[in-house]
């Protein structure tokens, strides 16, 4: 892994000011991604993970707005970008495959007019080139006769297909940084492991950096250098993946670990009780502490922060020190 | 494995017509076959776990033993008594009690419950049809259910939009649990709840199982889930039954190459696990014109010329094992 940091972000806070009062979606949240790696963006619905995506790009959909934090992408601060010089940025340096390719695809314009009105957005070239160019991309992704399947309409291809043709609108401009926010969720296994074979290959021979968004451990180990895992808003713990599942640090990574049934052993599942929580309120001091095992007084009314456990191992748990939590490769 | 028989179903076949479009010459096109020739039984308080990707014909075969989607042809037996004799009788009190005995749990627990009324209202009125205990002693019932599945009293008063999906689905299995069947399919119960909250669930059916003396059919796409909860697992392919095996036997022994394929391609949450996947080319095709000879022919890497002319028959290839695969030998 080269340590040449490609987007560093700090600080962010991105909320949601709803009738209801405001979501603290992302509060407080730093990441770095490195050229050429994969970090895997862990967490739950609410986590923040896919907020955090959308702010980078910032598309963050109304009433949410990014209050605070810096984003720097390739020694550019993206915050204080104009909207058109994002526009220049989104798709062709940074681009995001989200989770449900049918209603990311516009149903009513061909996957032709879709891919051309990329590549000519970003680059100046003719209509007949820019066709020629899309087929090359589809036929990258395998979708199999591009050169008459790019003319069709989205409900004419299958879930698996859509997603495919997703990652081609994605791949069109040869982003530096790619989101993949769960883009094989509503797929069936053997499509997932299509799909995920695919970005990989593409990863490595397009030489770009890839933040995966994901619940599943298992695609984590699959896929990622790096892990981040996100709760309600904030970063819990950063390490290199191996050292995640070896000797995780946070009681939340230790227990996502153990609650996730496994295909190659049968063990007692180990419940984390009670449900994610409130964001408008959420709970003081440490967020997990009301469905943490090992919560103690000082749990409930400090907030901790991250901590350097190795160079490239963070934590932010209170007890991380004096805490032997097990891992998830344990046979 | 010698326990009484709670559910046999025997060749079972559920084709839906498909018609042209159009409004005065509708034409018939052809037939989805969803369900093909499917038999298997289930012991009483174990789990059966059907696992297949979408369009296998799991869920469909779930419905038809249940009545809710009339079976082309098949027969099912509960406890002995033929399902479908049952509901095609004039008997109502009968087929009542019948559907006492088997409930359904579903997927979404969003959509699944009045968003109207309140908790203690979904899970008394399955006492109201079936009148299964004493008016006087319903509202006890239903607080004892409430603890059985994990939620407090206070909740009774709640209504469905005041609860997260885990919570959610803990009311359905209450309201299932609540005329006390024998039986209960769980349509992908865990598939649209968060990571953590899948297994709660899961160890709730396995405890209730554990308490009541359940019969689970359990149906998913989730491998990782099957293999945590099931006794015994079928593996479904384009409506048929590819290979059955008790769970261990079919997570240690894959015979056929679609399990093969089909577990080869989770990923395990442990990274120094990544092996290389059996990557499947194409898509499940479509079940109107399901390929000819061995279904699964066309995405399979071992298929030969036998493959595409001949059915393979579903055989037994180890004790208790049984697979469809020209090639059975070959692959254990």
């Amino acid at each position: 892994m080269g340590n040449e940091g490609l987007l560093q972000v700090s600080g962010l806070r991105t909320f949601f000011f709803t009738e209801a009062g405001v979501v603290k979606a992302v509060d407080g949240v730093s990441l770095h991604v490195d050229k050429r790696e994969t970090l895997g963006l862990v967490g739950e619905s609410g986590s923040g993970k896919s907020v955090t995506a959308l702010s980078v790009l910032r598309i963050v959909p109304r009433p949410g707005r990014i209050v605070e934090g810096r984003i720097e992408f390739d020694g550019q601060d993206l915050l204080a970008k104009r909207e058109d010089e994002m526009r220049g940025i989104r798709g062709s340096s940074i681009a995001i495959v989200f989770q449900d390719p049918i209603s990311s695809l516009n149903p009513v314009y061909s996957v032709a007019s879709q891919l051309t009105e990329i590549i000519r957005l970003h680059q100046r070239i003719g209509k007949k080139e820019a066709l020629e160019k899309a087929i090359k991309i589809l036929e990258i992704v395998g979708i199999p006769e591009p050169e008459t399947r790019i003319h069709e309409y989205p409900h004419q291809f299958s879930g698996g297909m859509k997603q495919r043709v997703a990652v081609a609108r994605a791949l069109a401009c040869e982003p530096r940084l790619l989101f993949a926010d769960e883009p094989t969720t509503n797929l069936d296994v053997t499509i997932q492991a299509q799909v995920l074979d695919l970005m990989k290959g593409l990863k490595s021979r397009l030489g770009m950096s890839m933040v995966m968004i994901t619940h599943d451990m298992g695609i984590i180990a699959d896929m990622a250098d790096r892990v981040t895992v996100l709760y309600a808003g904030q970063v819990f713990e950063n390490a290199p993946t191996k050292a995640l599942f070896d000797s995780p640090k946070q009681p939340y990574t230790e227990a996502l670990l153990a609650a996730v049934p496994r295909l190659d052993q049968k063990r007692t599942l180990r419940v984390i009780p009670g449900n994610i929580p409130n964001l408008i309120e959420p709970p003081p001091g440490c967020r997990f502490h009301p469905r943490c095992r090992y919560a103690i007084e000082r749990c409930t009314n400090q907030i901790p922060t991250l901590e350097e456990v190795e160079p490239s191992h963070t934590v932010a748990c209170h007890r991380w020190r004096e805490l032997e939590l097990t891992g998830g490769t344990v046979a | 494995m010698s326990g009484k028989v709670l559910l046999r179903v025997e060749e079972l076949v559920k084709y839906f017509p498909v018609m042209s479009r159009g409004i005065l010459l509708k034409k018939m096109m052809g037939f989805v076959h969803a369900v093909d020739n499917v038999t298997f039984s289930i012991e009483e308080g174990r789990t059966l776990a059907i696992v297949g990707e979408s369009g296998s014909g799991k869920t469909t075969t779930a419905k038809v033993i249940l009545n809710l989607e009339p079976p082309t042809s098949g027969k099912v037996f509960f406890e002995g008594r033929d399902v479908y004799k049952v509901f095609g009788s004039k008997d109502e009190a009968e087929a009542l009690a019948l559907r006492r005995q088997m409930q359904l749990i579903f997927q979404n627990p969003y959509s699944s419950l009045d968003p109207r009324m309140t908790v203690f209202d979904i899970i008394s009125e399955p006492y109201h049809i079936h009148g299964n205990i004493p008016k006087e002693k319903v509202t006890d019932y239903v607080y004892d259910l409430l603890k059985m599945v994990g939620l407090e009293d206070y909740h009774a008063e709640r209504y469905p939009h005041e609860f997260s999906g885990g919570q959610r689905q803990r009311i359905c299995i209450a309201r299932a649990l609540a005329v006390q069947p024998k039986f209960i399919i769980a349509d992908e119960p865990v598939s649209s709840l968060d990571v953590s909250i899948r297994a709660q669930i899961l160890n709730l059916l396995s405890d209730l199982q554990a308490k009541l003396g359940l019969t689970y059919l359990y149906i998913s796409h989730d491998l990782s889930s099957v293999r945590q909860i099931s006794h015994e697992v079928a593996v479904m392919y384009l409506g048929k039954i590819v290979e059955f095996a008790e769970t261990n036997e079919l997570f240690n022994y894959r015979i056929h190459p679609y399990t093969q394929a089909l577990i080869s391609a989770v990923p395990i949450p442990d990274p120094k696990k990544r092996t290389t996947r059996i990557i499947l080319e194409g898509e499940i095709p479509s079940p109107i014109t399901p390929p000819s000879g061995c279904r699964f022919h066309t995405r399979c890497q071992y298929a030969m010329e036998l493959c595409q002319e001949k059915e393979p028959t579903l055989d037994e290839t180890r004790r208790g094992h049984f697979s469809a695969c020209h090639y059975n030998s070959k692959f254990y």
